[in-house]
């Protein structure tokens, strides 16, 4: 379902992908694991068609996202990592905004809306302005938003981030649900790897760009003879903490930024 | 067509809902028909010009629509900072009409705006001498949104931060404004200010609302005007699509 053929994304000299390699195959839950700055969320920009790869292919159910954008933005469906909401507008106006631009058909939108909503606790506060929530509440409706419509792919990037306990788990229920019932294939990252433990078939680890190990989660367990998948995931990522290289690309991307911006 | 329509209303419903920026986007309006229409009438009547304020409405209604569009445009920035703007991005629908959808609604805001300050221009002493080209006013006006909307759309695509946009403020727009023939009639300044207000798109802007509002007194001529602004908004829609078709996040 999805190819990906040494891909490669450089921000000027800053190499954030590095010749990345991996397939996930159709109803397959599959976790992408890392460091802060590792190049997952790059990773999947280049995915979803938002960032074009320097160099190596994607392929998205056999089509190219740098190419045939609308055809492989109609197969997947993305929560993202950081906010993307409008503030301004109500939970339900974000979420009927939604509906419209993804095509869900009117009779069912204000059902799943209704569903979706119940289920993240969110359907009392559906006519409050989404600026008046807390971080966990936005959190939640961003959630509820990327499962509105069915897709074939899903991609949740550190979905999980800043949530409860309860909310994880219904959101892990759900996505399992999804992928067991309506054989959505399923692309995670998490830095909770008791929740990539749970519920990825398979897991890639990728630090400095580079994929590091592949395979199931006992497959990895036992090479790196580790008792859990976060000793594993130490052990092929070491233990130093990485706020400086984020910090390093973020001024990268910063920087070839306002050199785009201030190029005139 | 759907997500042209609803990003179309998303628009207006943040408009609406943000009271500040409706009142605070009516100030400055309102302060060059205090401070310039009173203050220089006297002057502009005793040189013969006749009343300064029937001269100035169409200048002011147009500079309210000129920084509104531009403002709606560069929105677009916003969106980018705060994340509305990838949710649009990899929904499956053609840039092209998230492009639309954005520009449509940010010039029917900028268009609004021009319709309150022609009432406040009506409280201040303004009056259309010729009622029946009020349809024709309102043309003008809604090139003037179109037009400046897809600049800023434009703009904001090359742009990721808001410091930069002040630089284009400066050097852009309010140059355009004053430079235009809004604040004072064209004939008789020097060559040079004749030929910057030739090739400024907002000097025709003005000028077709001037000759639709109060008549007989327009610069370059009301059909020159429509076929110059339709020209030139038909080029930055087209301008402002591509480049934001080419947007990475």
């Amino acid at each position: 379902m999805i190819r990906v053929q040494n891909l490669v994304k450089k921000y000027g000299d800053f190499t954030a992908v590095d010749d990345i390699s991996f397939d996930v195959s159709q109803g397959e839950i599959f976790a992408f694991l890392g460091p802060n700055g590792a190049g997952k969320t790059t990773t999947i920009k280049m995915l979803t068609t938002l960032l074009k790869p320097t160099s190596g292919t994607v392929e998205l159910d056999g089509l190219n996202p740098a190419v045939d954008h609308t055809e492989v933005r109609k197969r997947f469906g993305i929560v993202f990592q950081d906010p993307s909401l409008d503030d301004e507008l109500t939970a339900y106006e974000n979420l009927d905004l939604h509906c419209i631009l993804y095509k869900v058909p009117r009779k069912v939108r204000k059902e799943r809306i209704q569903r979706l909503l119940t289920l993240f606790e969110l359907w009392d506060r559906r006519h409050d302005p989404v600026k008046e929530f807390s971080g966990g509440m936005k959190r939640r409706l961003e959630i509820a938003r990327g499962l509105l419509h069915t897709p074939k792919i899903l991609f949740l990037d550190e979905p999980t981030l800043g949530l409860d306990p309860q909310t994880r788990n219904h959101l892990w229920t759900h996505v399992q649900k999804l992928n067991q019932e309506e054989n959505v294939t399923v692309f995670l990252t998490t830095h909770y790897m008791e929740e990539a433990d749970r519920v990825a078939q398979r897991i890639a680890i990728i630090d400095h760009g580079k994929i590091v190990a592949q395979g199931t989660s006992p497959e990895l367990k036992t090479n790196t003879s580790s008792e859990t998948l976060e000793q594993a995931f130490l052990a092929l990522t070491g233990s130093s903490i990485r706020e400086e290289s984020v910090g390093g690309v973020d001024r990268l991307r910063q920087m070839s930024k306002m050199w785009r911006g201030s190029r005139r | 067509m759907n997500a042209i329509y609803v990003l179309w209303i998303r628009q207006l419903k943040r408009y609406v809902r943000s009271r500040a920026r409706i009142v605070g986007s009516l100030g400055q309006p309102l302060l060059f028909l205090v401070a310039l229409g009173f203050g220089f009438g006297p002057v502009f009547q005793k040189a013969g010009q006749g009343n300064y304020i029937q001269f100035l409405a169409p200048g002011v209604i147009g500079m309210t629509i000129l920084f509104s569009a531009v403002f709606s445009g560069i929105e677009l920035i916003w969106d980018r900072q705060f994340g509305f703007l990838k949710e649009t991005m990899v929904a499956p629908v053609p840039r092209i009409a998230i492009m639309i959808g954005r520009t449509c609604g940010g010039a029917t805001v900028a268009l609004a705006q021009g319709v309150i300050v022609i009432l406040i221009c009506y409280a201040a002493g303004f009056r259309s001498t010729n009622l029946a080209s009020l349809p024709f006013a309102l043309l003008f006006m809604a090139l003037i949104a179109l037009m400046f909307t897809a600049f800023g759309t434009a703009i904001a695509s090359v742009l990721s931060d808001f410091q930069a946009f002040q630089l284009v403020m400066n050097f852009l727009i309010m140059p355009m404004f004053f430079l235009s023939g809004a604040l004072f009639p064209l004939l008789g300044v020097p060559r040079a200010l004749q030929i910057v207000a030739a090739v400024n798109p907002f000097a025709y802007g003005v000028d077709g609302m001037r000759a639709a509002l109060i008549g007989g007194t327009a610069h370059f001529g009301a059909p020159l005007d429509l076929a110059v602004l339709s020209v030139i908004t038909a080029l930055l829609l087209a301008l402002g699509s591509y480049l934001f078709s080419r947007i990475q996040l």
